[in-house]
Formats: C-alpha cells, structure tokens, sequence
C-alpha cells in the first residue's frame, strides 16, 4: 500500500489551468428527483438496448427498463419508481442535436426499492456473473461507458498481474474521481477486491494524479484498513505527476507499469486491466448490494456560483443541475465532461447520463472563442505535446488535403482525441476537428466500399446464376422440342389432316408446360425459414413482430417533432 | 461555435515570431557597437520592403492584411536579411533581395507556412550570384562613421572605401589564389581583420547571436536539436580536417565565430517551415547543412556557404522527414521504417 512504486513516463502531455478546486470546497449532495427523468435506453458502447415496458406501466427503482441486446450491450433501469409516461425519441446528450429512444419516468416520490439483494459471484459460474454484472448495467464511468461485463471475464483473461485503478482524473473542472475517492474509499477499495477476485489478478495499483492529496490520503488509509483487517496486502495507492491526458487508460498504464498497449490491442494481453475508481464503487454496489447502476457522481462546475458535486440519478435534465449551483447570468453552452474532450450539448434539457462526469457550464468569457486560424508553421508544438507520439501536424495536412491513405499511414486511429496538439497549437488550428473529419470520411469510406463490395458480389452471383439457369433451361426446352417433333412427325404420318403447323403445335405445347411450371412454383413458393416450427417458436416469431410494430410505431416522425 | 478543447495555451505565431525579434538584439548591439549603426538603417530598410511587400502579395491573394501583417514573420525574414547581408551594401540590394524574399520565395509558394525554401537564404543566394562583389564588401572592426556608411548605401561614395575582406574570404582567396607557402596561421596570423578566435568584432556579433539563442532554446521556441547538431557536426568536421592538415585547413573555434555559423545554428537552420520536424530529422538536417557549409566554405567560390547548405538540405527536408517518423505509443519495438 506504500507508495514506492517505480514510475514510468508518456511523452508529450500539458498542464493546463486545472480549477478543480472550487468543486471539491462541499461535500458530495445528493440532487433532488427531478418532476421527469428521461432515461436514454442506449448509454453504454455497443447495441442499443430493447425496451422491458410499456408507456403507463408502473417501474420500481432499480427495475430493468431496457434489456441488453446483442453481445455488446448493457441494461439500463429505472433510477427511481414512478410510471412510465413515454417511450419515445428525445434529444440526446451528443453535439449531433440527434435524438434516440427513451424511456420517460413521472416519479411517485416514493422511491420504491425493487428486491435486490448481494449476488455471491464467488459460487457462481463465468457465465452467471457475466449476465448479471450485464444486466446491472455497470459501464466504464470514466466517461468511457464500456461495458463492465466485457472486461470482468475471468475465462478470457488467465494471468493477469494488475488490475489498474484509475483515480488520476487529468481533466481540468472534473472533480468527481476525486470526491469520491475523500468520501468513499472504502467502498471503492471493497469494489477493487471484488474486481481482482474475478479477475485473479496479482495486484491493485490504484493511480491518483498528485494534485488530489486528500483523495490519496484517503485511498491509502482504506488500503491500511483493509491490510490490518484482513492482511490485504496487494493493494497499492500511487500517487503520479499531473499532467494531462495522465488519466488516459493507456498512459495511466504506462507510467504505472511501464507497458505501453499499442492501438487495436487489449490491455489484457498485457497481463493488465483498467478500471475507474466510479466503476469499482459500482461494482461493488452491484455485487454487494444487488444495486443496478442507476445513478452517478456528476461534478458540475464552470460558469456557476457554487460548484459542486452530486449523487443524481441517471436520466435527471442538466438544467435541473446547473439550477442547484446557480448558473451565472452571461452562461451560453453546456458541456458533458471536461473543457479537453468534453461534448458541447444540444441544450440544457438533455439527461445525465452514465458517462455524464461532468456538467461545465461555459461562457464566451471562460472560454472565448478561438483567435482567428493562423496557417501551420510546421513549429512541431503539437508533436511535443502528443501523448500517442504522433506527428499532429502531419495529420493535419493529410486530413485538410483529404489524402486519407496517408493520414492512416500516419496512425491517424492512434490517436486519442485528447486535445493536447489544438491546446498548444500557436496558430490555433482546431486539428482535432480535422482528426474526427478524417476518421469518420474514412468510416464512411470503408462502410461504403464494404457494402458496394457485397452489392458486386451478390450482382456477379445474380448473372451467373442466371446465366446458369439460362442455359439448364435452354437445354431442357431442346430436349424436349426434339422429343416433340419426334412426335409430330409420328402423329403427322398417323392423321390425313393437320389442323395446325407443326410450328404452331410446339409453341402451344411449350406455352402450356411453361404455365404450368408457374402454377407449381407459385404454389411452392412460402417463406422456408417458417414452416415446421413448434408452437413455442411460432409464439415468439408473433412476439418478435408485435415488437417490431411496436418499435415502428415508437419511431415514427410525430415524436420527432417535439424537438 | 467551436469544439473541444474548449480553452487554448496562450500562445501565437506572433509571439513566436517576435521572440525571435528579440533573441536577435544582442547580436545586433553588439554589430552596432563594432560596425556602426550602418546595421540599423539595412533593418529599416529591410522591414519597410517586406511589410509593403508582404501587404502587396496578400492584397493580391485575398487574404487578411492585419491579421498576417502583424504576424511578425515578415520582419524576421527582413531582420535576417539585414543582418546576412554586408551592412554598408547599396540600399537597393537589401531592397531587392527582401523583396524576392516574400514575394517569390514566400507568396507564390503559398505564404506563411508553405514555401519550401528559407526566404532569406533565398535573397542571400540569388544576390551573392548576382552581385558577388557587393555581397563580398563587409565593414572594418572599428569602422563605425555612420556618415560614411550613409553615403555608401546610398551610393555618394564607393564601397571599398569603407570595406575590407572578411576573415573567412581572406583565408579563401589566400588558400587558392596564392602560392604554396600560404597557410591557416600565416594568412591568419597578419590578417587585421582576425581577431581572438574568429572575425574581429565578428565574434562578439557572434556571442551576441549565441546568447539570444541560448534564451530561444529557454524559451522553447527551437528545440536543441539542430543548433547542437548544427555545431557539431561543423566542429567535428573541422577539427578532423585541420588535425590532417593545420596549414590548409582552418580549426573548429574559427569555424565556431566567423561567418555567419551562430546567426545560421539558432535562427536559420531553425526555421521550422522550410526544415525538417522529426528528432532524428532535425539532427540530421542540421549536420547535412554544417557538411555543406564546411564543404562551400574550404572548396567553394563563395565567401560563406550558409544560405547554399541551407536551399540544399531544403530540398531534402520532406525526403528526411519521411524516413525519420518516430514509432508512435505502443509500437516502439516493431517500428522498422516501412512508410
């Protein structure tokens, strides 16, 4: 638990003004319950979850509301009891201004607890506690919303030597890490345990950035309490630089064990996993408690009065927030997370999410507006200040010049988005905006050639098919036409008279037999997949379509006007 | 409105630019206090032709006139200028060559950012071509009467009046004009234009230079890499050479303090547009232009061989940079250079 832990360093990185302190002067309040909480089915990285009710149904606190659909998906639940009044699309918490399904929730003011209980993952298989922690809905809180599941799989992941905790909280304004880690040490601390057991990982080392000594102080006190207790001893709290993008799960990583995870690999390749100290307070909830993750600590800071953090349950507007810390008059935007990476928001309105860290309140005086864009003096600033060791202004000429191969060949997808190059780029080139047009051209791209690709296939497959089946026809019609004037010929030297032409009767014949051929195929034709089935597959097939018109009916344009 | 990062780094190319305005006055005192203020009037004149050059061009193109007139990258062309340039040269060469310096060295390649050439050597290399001897007509340590320095720039007198032969042009002149006795010290030894280690006053100039880049790498506008490299690789090709053979060539030190090598390490070699911009790249860069400039100034015709050793190593900039990238986080081990 001492923290004599060697150090390792990422290149690049800057300090900018942190203002974390304002935030951390109050303890953690819980917010009120909002009049309405639009709870988005879709908070987590992967497939959009189905919705479990129905608009007028009654939900208890902590009831799943949407089921985790596909391999990569996370539930979500009621943050409190009430009745569902809507589920429809609404303005999401994104810069796009899209909307997305939601499921809309008049608390009663009760606050009505589900049943929930511990779950005993120390007696349950893989499989069970890989579909419970999916279904308590706990994703990465960092700001990342992976799902925990995924990462918590002890078959996938055999000798792991440590699991990181990631308390560092690099992000100016963000304080949330920080509160809980004074408030709650204990409780994260039981949450890592249970995440190392499932893991069998060797050791805890949980990173703070040094600029939080009370949040260390109080981890460390945790890890001595644990260790007397029960002779815990493989937990460590180490305290590193501060130094933005430290909090970065690849340069946490870094300076705690020295490995670097290239892009496109796992952590656990490496022997290491990493988790925010949010999510181990989550887990341990969930696990301990049999509580879903239904709310989260949001700092809310910027251009208020009072900054501040708060317990808020998933779902709860921003604006009812900001009201609680008196937003300044001259306030003009709303941001989900920090002022490096943070998402400007549609509006006010939208819900707090599970990868909702933080509600910065900004004004064109705490963040005016960038100095007009100088061009690129090839000054190398961003490449200093590049934690990826990526050469930003390379990117950026490729990107602006659209020569996308090249920018990949510059590991464009290395990079983290982090914002370092645009923060000390003297001619304030907003080049992560050229980073995220290059990206998505390319997504774009590979999406579009990879359909077309199968488009060509399945085109080529038609004609040869058709070819094919040409030509079996052809030689079936010749056959039997032979066949036929045999025939005729036999039939001609048998009667006197010849009603017809011998030509006239062949067609005949072959328009007959090809009606008849039409008959018969029509009759066969009934989708195959759907015969011979048993009743219980024939039930759900009836179910699966009721949903479907459900989901169209939720769909359709009317709701969409609201926005 | 934009998007993240929300808030910047104080920092702008005009403060770049005009960090390096500053890190030039030491070396500039200096050049005033042992050659006259003959200095100061070339800057002037150098600024003015630039500034209207340079609102010329962006009226031309279309672009913001204050907002890149202000940029200061204009004037430290035209300060480079002035200062590699003889300071008693005829007003109209400092003109011209400033001004093919931003119109076509810097505009019709694109401005601010995009010419591949540095545009001062530019105007240095085109004019030594077309005017060698008044390129080659520098002023005598002491000789500060500005009222004759007046008169040769602007053109009520002759130059040679005034003038004497550089160190560097001495010692070349003497090594391949002159007989077989000629060597390093003898030529060296009775020149008075030779002072402590380099030029007389030359290599004060030079300290003046070496100070305000010493406050540019505190001030992390240039990085280390190529004043270092830059230096020694002109000291170790030096040293070597004059350990051969000290009668024909001159030693490091002398190489160190004359001539243009400090103003070249700090605030020519480091301009970041037309270099390279990698590690690797910079220190490679650097040392192809001390090669050069050894070269050009032992075997070539002209008195200093910065500006030449600078378009040269210009033109492979791109080529080194492509072979230089260094592996990015995570792809340490396996990084051959396969681009």
């Amino acid at each position: 638990m001492t923290a004599l832990q060697r150090l390792f360093k990422f290149n690049g990185g800057v300090k900018p003004a942190y203002n974390k302190e304002a935030s951390t002067r109050l303890p953690i309040a819980v917010a009120p319950t909002p009049t309405l909480l639009v709870i988005p089915l879709h908070q987590s990285i992967g497939g959009m979850p189905r919705p479990l009710v129905k608009p007028g149904e009654r939900v208890l606190k902590g009831q799943r509301i949407g089921g985790a659909d596909g391999n990569v998906s996370s539930a979500v639940h009621a943050s409190t009891s009430g009745t569902v009044i809507a589920v429809e699309m609404r303005l999401m918490p994104h810069t796009s201004g899209l909307s997305a399904m939601c499921v809309v929730i008049e608390p009663d003011g009760r606050d009505e607890w589900i049943p929930h209980g511990p779950f005993d993952f120390r007696n349950a298989s893989p499989t069970q506690i890989h579909d419970y922690l999916r279904d308590s809905g706990v994703v990465g809180l960092g700001g990342a919303v992976f799902p925990s599941y995924l990462k918590l799989n002890p078959e996938k992941q055999r000798n792991l030597d440590t699991l990181v905790l990631n308390g560092a909280e690099c992000e100016p304004y963000i304080t949330c890490d920080d509160v809980l880690m004074r408030e709650r040490a204990a409780t994260i601390l039981q949450g890592a345990l249970v995440m190392r057991d499932m893991l069998g990982a060797g050791q805890v080392l949980i990173g703070i950035e040094d600029n939080k000594p009370e949040a260390i102080a109080a981890m460390e006190a945790a890890a001595h309490a644990v260790k007397t207790a029960v002779g815990e001893s493989s937990v460590k709290v180490v305290s590193v630089p501060t130094l933005y993008p430290a909090g970065g799960a690849k340069q946490l990583i870094r300076v705690l064990t020295g490995i670097e995870v290239p892009h496109g690999k796992r952590s656990t390749d490496y022997g290491v996993q990493c988790f925010n100290v949010g999510t181990a307070y989550a887990i341990f909830e969930a696990i301990a408690l049999g509580q879903p993750l239904i709310s989260r600590i949001v700092t809310v800071a910027g251009n208020v009065g009072q900054p501040r953090n708060f317990e808020v349950l998933l779902g709860t507007p921003m604006r009812d927030l900001i009201a609680l810390c008196g937003p300044l008059p001259d306030s003009d935007r709303v941001i989900m997370g920090g002022p490096m990476m943070g998402l400007r928001m549609p509006d006010d309105s939208v819900p707090v999410v599970k990868a909702a860290n933080c509600v910065l309140v900004g004004s064109s005086d705490l963040f005016p507006p960038p100095p007009p864009e100088m061009p690129c003096i090839r000054c190398g600033e961003c490449a200093k200040a590049c934690p990826a060791d990526l050469q930003p202004f390379e990117l950026y000429w490729f990107a602006r010049a659209k020569i996308f191969g090249k920018a990949q060949e510059y590991d464009l997808f290395d990079c983290i988005e982090c914002g370092c190059c645009a923060y000390v780029c003297p001619s304030h080139i907003p080049l992560v905006d050229y980073y995220r047009f290059a990206k998505s051209e390319i997504w774009a791209r590979e999406l579009a050639k990879v359909s077309s690709d199968e488009a060509r296939e399945r085109y080529e497959f038609r004609m040869l098919r058709e070819e094919r089946e040409k030509q079996d026809h052809a030689a079936k019609l010749a056959a039997k036409a032979v066949a036929r004037r045999e025939k005729a010929a036999a039939a001609k030297t048998d009667a006197a008279k010849v009603a017809t032409t011998p030509e006239q009767d062949e067609k005949k014949a072959l328009i007959a037999a090809a009606l008849e051929r039409v008959r018969a195929q029509k009759e066969q034709i009934q989708p195959e997949n759907t015969i011979n089935l048993t009743p219980e597959q024939v039930a759900e097939v009836a179910a699966i379509e009721t949903r479907r018109a459900e989901i169209r009916e939720m769909a359709k344009p009317h709701v969409w006007q609201d926005d | 409105m934009n998007n993240s990062p929300y808030f910047l780094k104080p920092a702008s190319v005009q403060s770049v630019m005009l960090r390096v305005l500053v890190a030039l006055l030491p070396g500039i005192a200096a050049y005033v206090w042992f050659f006259g203020a003959a200095i100061l009037l070339q800057i002037a004149l150098a600024s003015v032709a630039a500034l209207a050059a340079e609102a010329l061009m962006l009226a031309l193109r279309g672009k913001p006139l204050m907002l890149f007139l202000t940029d200061g990258s204009a004037l430290v062309t035209a300060w480079l200028i002035a200062l590699s340039f003889p300071s008693i040269a005829p007003w109209w060469l400092t003109v011209l060559g400033t001004l093919l310096a931003i119109i076509v060295a810097k505009h019709l390649y694109g401005g601010l950012g995009q010419n591949p050439f540095n545009p001062a050597m530019v105007a240095f290399a085109l004019m030594i071509v077309a005017y060698p001897q008044l390129m080659s007509q520098w002023p005598a340590a002491g000789a500060t009467d500005f009222a004759g320095q007046w008169q040769a720039i602007f053109g009520a007198r002759p130059l040679d009046a005034i003038s004497m032969a550089t160190p560097l042009d001495a010692l070349r002149t003497a090594l391949h004009t002159a007989d077989a006795k000629a060597s390093v010290a003898g030529v060296l030894g009775s020149n008075p234009a030779v002072g402590v280690v380099g030029g007389k006053g030359w290599e004060w100039v030079a300290a003046g230079y070496l100070a305000g880049g010493l406050w540019l790498l505190q001030q992390r506008i240039i990085s280390w890499h190529m004043p270092t490299a830059f230096l020694a690789a002109l000291c170790a090709i030096a040293g070597v050479f004059s350990l051969i053979d000290n009668t024909q060539f001159a030693g490091p030190l002398f190489h160190l303090f004359t001539g243009g090598t400090m103003l070249g390490a700090f605030f020519i070699v480091t301009d970041p547009v037309s270099g390279t911009t990698t590690p690797k790249g910079k220190l490679i860069f650097a040392a192809g232009v001390a090669a050069l400039t050894w070269i050009i100034r032992t075997f070539g015709a002209y008195p200093d061989g910065i500006a030449f050793a600078v378009l040269l190593m210009n033109i492979g900039a791109p080529l080194i940079d492509l072979y230089t990238q260094p592996p990015v986080f995570g792809h340490k081990d396996k990084r051959g250079d396969s681009r």
